[in-house]
């Protein structure tokens, strides 16, 4: 049917349809975005007074600032640790639970333990590497205890390892729910016909699980990609102030009043995620995954 | 060296999934090199167990299973030298055609040029050629089974089994797709065994018809004799074309005994197939329906008829080239008349209708 053939009382109940969705769209994700946006470009008196305005002074301060680059190559080396390792550990948690737990009871208890640490705050749960990585915590006195170092290691606690370790912690379970969703959803007949056709437990993995959880793997990238990205207090507090992040630069700046500089900082930070959650979708046609 | 044989053969051989029920009890039988055999009964009966135990994805609980006079129990699919088409066919949903039907090879180490000209090959033998490159979601589903067919046949097994192949195709295809998995099988020369439930699927197309019941083999045989001289009630009922009757004996008269029932003469059966009755004994028999002649009330019987029943009939049902018509002959079990269909309408019945059903002596069997 065209569209102009669309009797009115049709287009109005597609709008009552959509309405619930853009009632909490348009307030709480919309209207901040074009609030910041505009902040953007506003110009500043220094002390957190913004005269409406259109200029460019923010961006290109942002643009031209060196630590711009460091901030972003930083988080970017937190995002593609984090990532292999969380799709790592997710992908054969995932695989585990669906191939090799044959009782669908124990499969979603082992399931719901994986949510265990979620079961508590962020910050307990930061918290709680302490007692392990610190100078004194748990590793430490076990490696010193059988003699392997003689110093206590420094880089387990309040550092880029730390805050590493602290997002796998987080975010795997983001990679292993959409992977173990799509990985459910073959048929364990698929299988079969492969063995049959002589494939190794490699090949079964390699060419029928791998490209067939692609869309769980590809959500699960933009939610660990999102999160770390947009994340600045992990970092702070795993690194003990030693490392930043975008965020926490844009987190500063609002600490000291500079709104236009916070707002393009983070206009920007959004257009790159946008651009990786694009390049992902490009990757791999999650709609025509789902759907299937 | 491996033996290229595809004889099959099963001794003893028993499925317990939990211990305590046996899916499978007990199955013997030896199914020839390039036979193609039917597995057939109701569900759960155990047939697609024993497929699945001799494509070597179950393991029996006891008994062995011998392929080209080697015991394959424990060896994988590949050592087997099986190949399974799946009920639904499997098909991998990510790779096209050509790739799904590629797959065994690719697996096996083949190159990829290689392993593309034998696909390439094998589409072409079932026809599939211009849809190469599509994904399966893309195919119609004798399409998609022609595709589980070649990627099965790709690696030359020795047997090809194949679960419920033609259950997800509509009636028309069904019977299309049945002579092309008849003439693949000529052409491979290879064993296929097919599991099925549909009666007229396993006469069409099997040398050998094996009719299976609660794990067990009640009767296996050649199609015609399986129809046409079925040993039980139960392959009679199941196997369909045949009234079944039962009775006790009341006279044994030389080459033949009587059944009583519900006529005054009782039933004439001949002796041939069951020497040894006496009086008293509880027997059933059968008669095809196509052999049952209904003829009015105080007409002469056909020759070599001696038994007549008198029936009302209940339905008639017009099938074509016959004319099924069904009667109150016994009082529990169905009894249908096949008329052909220019006999019935020289001289047509209508419901309600009195009738004597009659048959030739010779055409009752008496069952096991």
């Amino acid at each position: 049917m065209q569209p102009s053939q669309t009797p009115p009382h049709a287009n109005l109940a597609g709008w009552l349809y959509v309405s619930p969705l853009v009632l909490v769209l348009v307030p709480f994700f919309v209207a901040p975005i074009l609030v910041v946006l505009a902040a953007s470009f506003f110009a500043t008196d220094g002390f957190g007074g913004l005269t409406p305005d259109f200029t460019l002074a923010s961006y290109i301060d942002v643009l031209h600032s060196a630590l711009t680059l460091k901030l972003y190559l930083a988080t970017i080396k937190f995002t593609v640790l984090t990532w292999i390792f969380t799709l790592i550990i997710g992908f054969f948690v995932a695989y585990f639970l669906v191939f090799h737990v044959r009782n669908q009871l124990l499969a979603i208890g082992l399931f719901l333990l994986c949510t265990v640490p979620f079961w508590t705050s962020n910050i307990i749960r930061m918290i709680s590497w302490i007692p392990l990585l610190g100078k004194e915590g748990l590793i430490n006195q076990a490696l010193l205890a059988m003699g392997v170092i003689r110093q206590p290691l420094e880089v387990l606690l309040f550092s880029d390892l730390a805050v590493v370790i602290a997002y796998v912690h987080q975010l795997t379970i983001f990679m292993i729910v959409p992977i173990f969703n799509s990985m459910a959803r073959i048929d364990k007949k698929l299988i079969e016909a492969a063995i049959d056709a002589g494939a190794s437990r490699f090949d079964i993995m390699r060419l029928i699980v791998v490209p067939m959880c692609k869309s769980g793997i590809a959500l699960g990238t933009i939610f660990v990609v999102s999160i770390v990205m947009g994340d600045f207090f992990v970092v702070k507090v795993m690194s003990g102030g030693g490392s930043a992040s975008v965020v926490s630069a844009f987190y500063e700046d609002v600490g000291v009043l500079q709104y236009p500089t916070a707002a393009a900082s983070a206009v920007l930070l959004t257009l790159v995620l946008v651009a990786i959650v694009s390049l992902i979708l490009r990757t791999v046609d999650i709609r025509q995954e789902i759907t299937r | 060296m491996k033996s290229d044989r595809g004889d099959i053969e099963l001794a003893g051989v028993c499925k317990s999934f939990d211990g305590a029920t046996y899916v499978v009890d007990g199955v013997n039988l030896r199914i020839a090199d390039g036979a193609y055999c039917c597995f057939i009964g109701p569900s759960g009966c155990g047939k697609t167990t024993i497929l699945r135990m001799i494509a070597g994805h179950e393991d029996p609980t006891a008994g062995e299973i011998v392929i080209g006079g080697q015991n394959v129990v424990g060896l994988a699919p590949v050592q087997r030298r099986t190949a399974m088409m799946f009920q639904s066919y499997a098909l991998f949903p990510h790779l096209t055609v050509r790739d799904n039907i590629a797959f065994a090879l690719r697996v096996r180490g083949m190159s990829k040029a290689d392993r593309l000209r034998a696909a390439d090959a094998m589409i072409e033998k079932v026809r599939l050629t211009q849809f190469a490159d599509r994904l399966p979601a893309q195919l119609s589903g004798g399409q998609q089974q022609r595709v589980a067919l070649a990627r099965a046949a790709i690696t030359e097994p020795r047997v090809l089994l194949l679960d419920e192949p033609l259950s997800a195709l509509d009636e028309q295809l069904r019977v299309q797709m049945r002579q092309e998995l008849r003439r693949m099988q000529r052409e491979l020369g290879i064993t296929f065994i097919h599991v099925t439930h549909t009666q007229l699927e396993a006469i069409a197309l099997a040398d050998l018809v094996v009719v299976m019941e609660q794990g067990k083999i009640k009767q296996a045989g050649a199609a015609r004799d399986v129809y046409a001289h079925p040993h039980d009630r139960y392959v009679a009922e199941f196997m369909g074309g045949q009234n079944v009757l039962s009775g006790r004996v009341e006279k044994v008269n030389g080459a033949s005994f009587t059944l009583g029932q519900a006529a005054p003469s009782g039933i004439e059966v001949s002796l041939q197939a069951r020497p040894t009755v006496s009086i008293g004994d509880k027997v059933d028999i059968a008669v095809r329906r196509d052999d049952v002649a209904l003829v009015r009330p105080g007409r002469e019987l056909p020759p070599g008829c001696t038994t007549s029943l008198p029936s009302r009939v209940l339905a008639i049902e017009y099938q074509g080239y016959f004319v099924k018509v069904m009667l109150d002959t016994v009082p529990e079990d169905e009894f249908v008349a096949y008329v052909p269909e220019k006999t019935f309408f020289a001289d047509p019945f209508t419901v309600g209708d009195v009738v004597m059903a009659t048959w030739a002596t010779g055409s009752a069997l008496p069952l096991a």
